[in-house]
């Protein structure tokens, strides 16, 4: 077994004159090519630092990101990110914004057409293809995540990075959108990695759940199989013993092994 | 329990459901005379309350300055004077002797020249010192300092480089209006959110795409403010540099009116001066509200 991606040995300080905070210890971790991996921990363990070093927007002190067995150390559609507040250019109507990557990724490989056709599937996806004229602004919130999902999607990445991507928005929303990435994780098969604090919805979306500690010098405290066969269905899921057993686990993690305390 | 709860509610919901589109329907189609109407009513509020106040100072002017030994003209011997030029703006009697449409336009020739010079190389170095910090640490003090020089200190200057007057008053047009354009340019650039900059990296797109689909958009509306602070303060500028280079141009005109006593005649440039000012103030504030339509935040 090869691993797909791969973080190796990662450190990560941050240093501000000649004050340094050593942020993520020593982080690795194997994930395979359609795998769904949840990163959770408390705010400021440094979960969302981590997404940025995989994404490329942030550099590791020391380790390093590999993707198919090739360091990767820069920003590329190759690891799409959706990121917590959609970041939608607000100038740019649905289509634009989710073309503006498309026109990029396949500026070779597809016709003018052909990126048109992509751009649409994406939105058919997403189920946003009605508003395909509209502007961020005349969306809703939810809606704007969407169209973010499937800007994502659309570049093809071989890993795509969500950055507490429903963080932002009401329960039922959530859900909604919950249920869709399920969806198309299951029809596309990607590999998803994903940061979150919602106990809930790592343990229903992720075949592994990530446990940071606490910062400074984040590490990964555990690393939790959720044994749940596919499709999974949240209604039943919520009497489900396997299900509540993984929840109780990541709850004990996070609450009473790794309790979050206010520093300084 | 709960569930039949909540099945109750689903069900005594749907009625209303169905009544509620019947009840908004109605009024979406109104009567083409009521539109109409609510039309001539929104204007009337808006252009009725200036035109009160017009009249009433225009009365009042007119009291005051209708005395014998009066030094300014009442409005009703302005309008006597100045009907020529008013009703005639285009003779052409060759020199400086010409309709005060020829004298407007030649300003208004300066003013494009100098102020799309301005624009283009304000938002050029704005650009520049709102995104590279080095820039910024070894021009902004250059710049605070450069922008309070008032725009008639300049000419002298800028007379003894070109040696005449043409260049001369479109280079302290430039100069007066590129600070204001320079400085939100690079307050706006500056403030691009990290977010839109995330999504550029991911996108991978190159510095010339970025400067395109990104940074000018999201800087529209600070350019925009630039852009119309600069056009108002180029107006300024061109009057009184006009007065003191001569030739023809609205602000040789009101000097040379002076010269020989017409005060009419200076009124009425006063007038519009002011018109065309307040005009190019909105053309921009449009053309800004067109250009930025949709980089309202989320």
């Amino acid at each position: 077994m090869t691993a797909y991606l791969k973080l190796d040995h990662i450190d990560k300080v941050f240093t501000r004159g000649a004050a340094t905070t050593e942020v993520l210890k020593d982080i690795n971790l194997t994930i395979e090519k359609g795998e769904y991996v949840s990163i959770i921990g408390h705010s400021g363990c440094g979960k969302s630092t981590l997404l940025n070093i995989i994404a490329g927007l942030t550099g590791a002190t020391t380790g390093g990101v590999l993707l198919e067995n090739r360091e990767v150390n820069s920003p590329g559609p190759d690891r799409a990110v959706v990121f917590q507040n959609h970041s939608l250019l607000p100038w740019l109507t649905v289509y634009e914004n989710v073309r503006l990557g498309v026109d990029k990724v396949f500026a070779k490989t597809k016709s003018r057409a052909e990126r048109d056709a992509w751009v649409m599937h994406n939105l058919n996806l997403v189920q946003m293809a009605h508003a395909r004229d509209k502007r961020p602004s005349e969306i809703s919130g939810g809606m704007k995540q969407r169209v973010g999902i499937a800007r994502a999607l659309a570049m093809e990445p071989k890993v795509l990075l969500l950055d507490e991507p429903f963080g932002a928005l009401d329960a039922l929303t959530r859900a909604h959108l919950q249920d869709s990435v399920m969806a198309l994780h299951q029809k596309l098969g990607n590999t998803i990695l994903m940061i979150t604090h919602d106990v809930d919805e790592a343990v229903l979306l992720s075949d592994r759940i990530v446990m940071m500690t606490n910062g400074p010098s984040a590490r990964i405290g555990e690393v939790l199989e959720v044994p749940l066969a596919r499709p999974r269905k949240r209604l039943d899921l919520a009497t489900n013993a396997t299900y509540l057993k993984c929840r109780q686990r990541v709850l004990e993690f996070l609450y009473e092994r790794h309790r979050f305390v206010e520093a300084a | 329990m709960n569930m039949t709860a909540t099945k109750i509610e689903v069900e005594t919901a749907t009625p209303a459901a169905t009544i509620a589109p019947v009840v908004t329907l109605t009024p979406k189609r109104p009567p083409r005379t009521e539109a109409y109407a609510r039309m001539v009513r929104e204007t009337a509020v808006r252009v009725i309350p200036p035109l009160v106040v017009i009249a009433l100072l225009t009365l009042v002017w007119e009291l005051v300055c209708r005395r014998a030994g009066s030094a300014l003209p009442p409005p009703s011997k302005v309008f006597a004077d100045t009907k020529e030029l008013i009703f005639d703006p285009f003779f052409d009697r060759g020199g400086i002797d010409k309709g005060l449409f020829w004298h407007l336009s030649a300003s208004l020739q300066r003013v494009a020249f100098g102020y799309s010079l301005s624009a283009i190389a304000g938002i050029a170095l704005g650009v520049l010192v709102g995104q590279s910090v080095w820039a910024m640490r070894g021009l902004d003090p250059l710049f605070q300092v450069l922008r309070t020089i008032p725009p008639l200190a300049w000419l002298p200057l800028s007379l003894a480089a070109f040696r005449d007057g043409q260049p001369s008053a479109i280079f302290v047009i430039f100069i007066t209006s590129i600070w204001p354009i320079i400085i939100n340019t690079a307050v706006g650039i500056r403030n691009i959110p990290q977010d839109y900059r995330n999504v550029a990296a991911v996108v991978q797109l190159n510095p010339l795409e970025f400067f395109a689909k990104i940074m000018i958009p999201a800087a529209a509306p600070y350019i925009f403010t630039g852009l119309r602070i600069g056009i108002g303060l180029s107006w300024l500028a061109i009057v009184a540099a006009e007065m003191l280079i001569g030739g023809v141009g609205i602000g040789f005109f009101i000097w040379d009116a002076w010269n020989s006593s017409h005060i009419s005649e200076i009124i009425l440039a006063l007038f519009y001066v002011g018109i065309i000012g307040f005009v190019l103030d909105r053309l921009i504030a449009g053309l800004g509200k067109v250009v930025t339509r949709g980089t309202a935040q989320n």
